[in-house]
């Protein structure tokens, strides 16, 4: 459920909307930023704070592809494999990051510390190839530069 | 040419140094005109929507009507999500404040007491560079009640989608505003009608909305004169791909493409030939490396050489590239993004991704490149939204202009045929 904190922050974002169901997406990034995903509890909940079935709530969660229904690995790494990307060895990269965090796309690592996922374009072709962390991006990647990368999160 | 929505002006990003660059300035001087007048001068300079469509923006803000006893309201699409496009991210770093200008100025054109920044959730980070700056404008009353004591008052709200190419749709967009899935909507009633919340609505691109401060401070005569008459003023070009220095770029529409990859964009690595180039974002239709030539970046001579200017964002590919693969890489991306709700598009473009992945193993039959055409015919023009078309057309025009490169990756043995027939039902 959400804290305190969350809460009163969800109010505040409620008031810059004439209809308190448009509160719903952000109040949902509230809700992941605060638990790092979001379960069918928190969907119930937030369902019932913006007086929403839960049926909706879950509609939006599941059409969304930045909401996790799912509880992830410490690092979410996502690597673009769109056109751009991959014209310029997109497949090397994620092929790295598989072998070193021994995980493949949609997958989360034995010791729960990475997941990866393969995502559409991210709006960084100019960088590309390029793969992000939370909300940090990481561009013009060879698997040299992304082995380091993932050397200094251990 | 001068660079007026990227300037190379160090910290342009920060209030200080925008207003010592006259930033602002527009914003004062539109609250002194009529809101018909600054509409009106947008009108004549005949700036273009920058988001794909190039419908003239100044006839958009017209759209609204000026009776209305309902709210107005405006969506600021930040969404920048077509594969090739990354332009918008870099106004929201590095010219947040022209954005925030723009902004207050077509609401105030329009009659508009809230704008909404949709901006794509993967840009979180960008979100709160702009979120600062919108701070900082709201500090010194450029945003807010009682603009610059105008007596006339706008918010401006930023909000984070979650991830939904389809949001980018103007349509979607709103629905997305409000809560819901990313649903196009049906067309009419056109959101100058019907928009966000059932009230009158005007969507523009995020660069779009930058080129409103420039008309007003310099006047539409001089806009007007940038670049292409039918199409003017300076245009942000994103290249990338097999090019030596990709990036965005800021030059007036009309540049030849062939300067935009060899002079701006550094030419091809290792001085390969062009093999083809998506001249605006994954959706537009392929070009072949030799008709290029004397093509330009504005609509009138991409859509005579059979594309279009679409987001401005160009894809080079050199002479080793598979097209196979990167036609079905595009379309694995439509099948991915296709929000569900049209039968052609839901369908077709999981079939059309299905059957091009026939050709990359080598598993196809001669006939399915007419299949392919006649499943892409049949998307186009059939759905709610634009988003069918863009599945159709990048399909359309690589068989058209690379038939051959789809011939030869036809499978030499009919039982290959059979099996892959049986792999994919």
């Amino acid at each position: 459920m959400l804290t305190e904190e969350s809460l009163k922050k969800a109010e505040e974002i409620r008031t810059r909307y004439p209809a308190s169901q448009a509160a719903l997406l952000p109040i949902l990034w509230i809700a992941q930023e605060q638990e790092g995903w979001i379960s069918e509890e928190m969907m119930r909940y937030v369902g019932k704070l913006l007086d929403l079935p839960y049926g909706h709530v879950l509609g939006v969660v599941t059409f969304y592809s930045m909401y996790n229904s799912k509880k992830l690995g410490r690092y979410h790494i996502e690597v673009c494999t769109n056109i751009s990307c991959m014209l310029r060895g997109s497949d090397k990269i994620l092929e790295t990051i598989e072998h070193r965090c021994g995980a493949k796309p949609g997958e989360t690592s034995a010791d729960g510390k990475w997941t990866v996922s393969e995502v559409e374009c991210m709006g960084a072709c100019g960088g590309a190839p390029m793969l992000a962390i939370g909300e940090e991006y990481y561009e013009n990647l060879t698997p040299k530069k992304t082995e380091e990368i993932l050397s200094s999160l251990e | 040419m001068e660079r007026y929505i990227l300037p190379e002006i160090p910290n342009y990003h920060t209030l200080e140094v925008y207003e010592e660059h006259g930033g602002y300035g527009a914003l004062k001087k539109a609250l002194g005109m009529k809101p018909e007048e600054v509409t009106d001068e947008v009108k004549k300079s005949n700036l273009r929507g920058r988001g794909g469509a190039c419908f003239p923006t100044g006839l958009k803000w017209t759209f609204m009507p000026k009776q209305t006893t309902k709210a107005k309201y405006l969506c600021v699409n930040g969404d920048e999500s077509e594969p090739g496009t990354f332009k918008d991210r870099q106004i929201f770093e590095l010219n947040p404040h022209m954005l925030i200008e723009g902004t207050v100025i077509a609401c105030y054109a329009m009659g508009i007491t809230t704008a909404y920044i949709y901006i794509r959730g993967e840009y979180g980070k960008w979100v709160k560079m702009l979120q600062k700056a919108l701070d900082d404008a709201y500090a010194k009353g450029y945003v807010g009640q009682n603009i610059l004591s105008s007596g006339f008052s706008t918010n401006i709200v930023l909000h984070k989608g979650a991830g939904a190419y389809i949001c980018g749709e103007e349509s979607a967009l709103m629905n997305s505003l409000e809560g819901q899935r990313g649903y196009p909507r049906v067309k009419p009633p056109f959101p100058a009608q019907n928009g966000v919340w059932g009230c009158p609505t005007t969507i523009n691109n995020v660069e779009t909305i930058c080129n409103a401060p420039l008309i007003i401070n310099k006047g539409w005569e001089w806009y007007s004169k940038i670049g292409t008459p039918k199409h003017p003023g300076p245009i942000l070009v994103g290249i990338s791909g097999h090019v030596n220095k990709p990036g965005v770029y800021e030059v007036a529409t009309g540049e030849l493409l062939t300067d935009l990859i060899y002079r701006y964009a550094g030419g091809i690595p290792n001085d390969k030939k062009i093999k083809a180039v998506i001249p605006g974002g994954s959706s537009t239709m392929i070009l072949r490396g030799e008709s290029i030539e004397g093509v330009r970046m504005d609509a009138d001579s991409l859509k005579a050489a059979g594309s279009s200017v679409g987001t401005a964002g160009m894809i080079v590919m050199d002479e080793d590239t598979d097209l196979i693969r990167v036609i079905t890489r595009i379309s694995k991306f439509y099948y991915h993004e296709s929000c569900g709700q049209c039968t052609p598009c839901r369908e077709g473009t999981g079939w059309l991704w299905k059957i091009l992945k026939r050709f990359e193993s080598g598993d196809a039959h001669v006939s399915d490149i007419d299949l392919l055409m006649d499943i892409a015919n049949n998307i186009e023009g059939n759905t709610i939204c634009a988003l069918g078309d863009a599945a159709a057309w990048p399909v359309q025009s690589m068989i058209r202009r690379f038939r051959d490169e789809f011939e030869k990756r036809v499978s030499k043995t009919p039982a290959a045929r059979e099996s892959s027939v049986a792999a994919a039902s």
